[in-house]
C-alpha cells in the first residue's frame, strides 16, 4: 500500500478494537439531539462516529478513539453519559 | 489487593503516573499504579516528542534505558500554500550538550517501559483496570473504586489524563471546555529507517520535528511531524470550536494535508499503520485547573491541564513527568495527608513547572490571530514565488510586486493589529 487519502472507516480499520457489544460507553439521547442545531459532534469526532441521517443524529460507539472531544463539545447535552469503555475493551494503540 | 492499604494509589500509567510511582517506589513507599489499558501506553496518543530534562530530573541517566526513537537535531517550521510550501530548517547538533535535548517517542513503547521501571522499583502495577470513582470519608479522599473493588491509600494521585474523570468525581474542577483544548488526529506511517534518514538528511539516530501552518483551512491549529525509528508521526491539532463552526470534517482536512504534494514527497512509499486521536490542553498557564489537590488527592499531568504551546515548542509529556515527580516529593515530605497538597504546589514551583508556564502565560492568545492559519502562510509562499519566478516576461518592479502580493492577502491595518496582538501575547 502507498500513501493515499483514507476515509474514517479505512483509518479505523487499521486500529485494534475490542467491542463491548450491547454496552456502549457513551450514551446519546436522540430526542435531545433532534433539537440541537449546532451539532458539533458531526464535525469534531475524529472517528466520525456521529452521522446525520434523515435529520437524525446517529452514533456508533465501536471505533471510538476515546479522546473525549464529543463530550467536551456537545452543546445541547445530547450526550447524557460519557465514560471510558470497561477494562479490556475499546481501542488498543500499538505504535502511536 | 483490596485488603491492603497503600501509601499511594496512582491512577493512570502515562508519563506523569509512571514518574510518580517510580520515585515513590524507589523511596520504599507502597504504591499501586493502575492503568485502564491492557498495557501502559495502549490507550495513549501524543504527537511524539519528549524533552529529556524531565527524565533526568527523575533520575540522571534514566533516559538511556528508555525506548526513545530519534534524538531531535532538526527543527522545522513549514508554511503551506495550495501547491507550494516554505520550510525553515534549523539544524543544531549541539542541542542539549551531553544529554540530547529531546527525542521522538512512541507512547505504546515509552509508557510500557516506564511502568515496567516503576514495577522494578517495587510498585504494584495493575493493567486493564478502569477506575470509576474515588472513595471519600470525612471529607478526605481515602481510596478508589474500580468495578466492585475498593482500594485504599493515604494519597490518590489522579494521573488519568486530559479528561480526568477522577478529578471531576472528587469535585476538584468542572469538565474542560472546548476553547481550552485542541483535538489532535494522527497517523503513524511506516517507512524504512534508512529512507527516513536519507529523506530528512539525518544520521541513523537523529530525528526531525516539524510544525506546519496553513493546513487547517483557516481553523486555529497546526500540523506536526516527527521521525521515529521506522515510522513517521503525522498529525494536526485543531481548535474544536472553530472546527465545528467551519463545518468540514477534521479527519478529511487532515487527509488533504497528508496528501499535499510537499508532504507526500516525504511520505512516499510509506504505509499508514495506525490512526489515533487525543485532546490536548491548549491554554497554558491560564488553562491549569485552579484546584489541583484536596486532602488525600493530587492531580498531575494532563489531568491538571499542564501544557505549553508556543507555536514551535509543544510540551506536555515533560511537564507530566515533572508534575509526577513533584507529587512524589510532596508525598515523601509530608508527615500527614493534610500537608501533602500544599507541599505539592510548592514542589511545582521549586521544580520550575509553574514558573515555566508563567513565562508563556499569554501565548495562547497568538492562536487568536486567525490570519496566521491561512493568509500569512499563503502570503509567505506567494512572496517567495514572486522572488523566484522567471518566465522571460518583464518582471514587476520588486517593491511594487511585493506590495501587491501583501495587499492581495492582508491590509496593512490587519497586519498592524496582528503584530500588536502578537506583541501583547508574548
Amino acid at each position: 500500500m502507498s500513501i493515499k487519502k483514507l476515509s474514517p472507516e479505512e483509518a479505523l480499520s487499521l486500529d485494534k478494537f475490542g467491542v463491548d457489544e450491547g454496552n456502549p460507553h457513551i450514551i446519546v439521547d436522540k430526542k435531545i439531539c433532534a433539537k440541537c442545531t449546532a451539532r458539533p459532534c458531526l464535525v469534531v469526532c475524529p472517528a466520525r462516529l456521529y452521522r446525520e441521517k434523515d435529520g437524525e443524529v446517529n452514533f456508533e460507539f465501536a471505533g471510538c478513539l476515546e479522546c473525549g472531544t464529543c463530550r467536551v463539545m456537545c452543546s445541547d447535552g445530547g450526550i447524557t453519559s460519557w465514560s471510558y469503555p470497561r477494562a479490556s475493551f475499546g481501542v488498543t494503540f500499538r505504535c502511536s | 489487593m483490596s485488603d491492603d492499604k497503600f501509601d499511594a494509589i496512582v491512577v493512570g500509567a502515562g508519563p506523569a503516573g509512571c514518574a510518580c510511582a517510580y520515585v515513590l517506589a524507589k523511596q520504599g513507599k507502597s504504591v499501586l499504579l493502575l492503568e485502564r489499558g491492557n498495557s501502559a501506553g495502549s490507550k495513549n496518543v501524543s504527537g511524539g516528542r519528549l524533552y529529556t530534562y524531565a527524565l533526568e530530573l527523575v533520575e540522571p541517566g534514566l533516559y538511556k534505558r528508555a525506548p526513545l526513537q530519534r534524538k531531535i537535531v532538526r527543527e522545522q517550521i513549514m508554511m503551506l500554500g495550495e501547491n507550494s510550501a516554505t520550510t525553515i530548517d534549523y539544524v543544531d547538533y549541539g542541542f542539549g550538550d551531553e544529554v540530547p535535548q529531546s527525542y521522538s517517542v512512541i507512547r505504546a513503547l515509552l509508557d510500557e517501559w516506564f511502568a515496567g521501571e516503576a514495577e522494578a522499583q517495587g510498585a504494584t502495577v495493575g493493567s486493564g483496570i478502569l477506575v470509576d470513582d474515588v472513595v471519600e470519608e470525612n471529607g478526605k479522599i481515602v481510596g478508589i473504586k474500580a468495578g466492585d473493588e475498593e482500594m485504599r491509600a493515604d494519597v490518590v494521585v489522579a494521573a488519568d489524563g486530559v479528561n480526568s474523570v477522577l478529578g471531576r468525581k472528587a469535585g476538584l474542577f468542572p469538565d474542560v471546555k472546548g476553547h481550552a483544548v485542541g483535538v489532535g488526529v494522527k497517523e503513524t506511517i511506516e517507512l524504512p529507517d534508512d529512507v527516513i534518514s536519507q529523506r530528512f538528511a539525518l544520521k541513523k539516530d537523529e530525528g526531525v520535528a516539524r510544525v506546519a501552518l496553513g493546513c487547517t483551512e483557516g481553523i486555529s491549529g497546526g500540523a506536526f511531524m516527527y521521525t521515529n525509528q521506522g515510522s513517521i508521526s503525522l498529525g494536526i491539532v485543531f481548535n474544536p470550536e472553530q472546527a465545528a463552526k467551519h463545518g468540514r470534517h477534521i479527519q478529511e482536512i487532515f487527509q488533504d494535508f497528508k496528501t499535499h504534494p510537499a508532504i507526500m514527497a516525504l511520505l512516499d512509499g510509506g504505509t499508514t499503520t495506525e490512526y489515533g486521536a487525543h485532546l490536548v490542553p491548549e491554554m497554558g498557564y491560564h488553562g491549569v485547573h485552579k484546584r489541583l489537590h484536596r486532602e488525600g488527592m493530587l492531580v498531575v499531568g494532563d489531568a491538571a491541564q499542564f501544557g505549553i504551546n508556543t507555536g514551535v515548542i509543544i510540551r506536555g509529556m515533560d511537564l507530566a513527568i515533572v508534575s509526577g515527580l513533584a507529587a512524589a516529593n510532596a508525598i515523601l515530605q509530608g508527615t500527614n495527608t493534610a500537608e501533602v497538597g500544599p507541599l505539592y504546589m510548592k514542589q511545582l514551583e521549586e521544580l520550575l513547572l509553574l514558573p515555566n508556564l508563567r513565562v508563556y502565560a499569554n501565548f495562547h492568545n497568538i492562536f487568536g490571530i486567525s490570519r496566521m492559519f491561512k493568509e500569512y502562510p499563503k502570503l509567505a509562499n506567494e512572496a517567495l514565488q514572486f522572488l523566484f519566478k522567471v518566465d522571460g516576461k518583464v518582471p514587476e518592479a520588486m517593491m511594487k510586486g511585493m506590495l501587491r502580493t501583501v495587499k492581495s492577502n492582508v491590509t496593512f491595518g490587519q497586519m498592524a493589529a496582528d503584530a500588536w496582538k502578537a506583541y501583547r501575547s508574548i
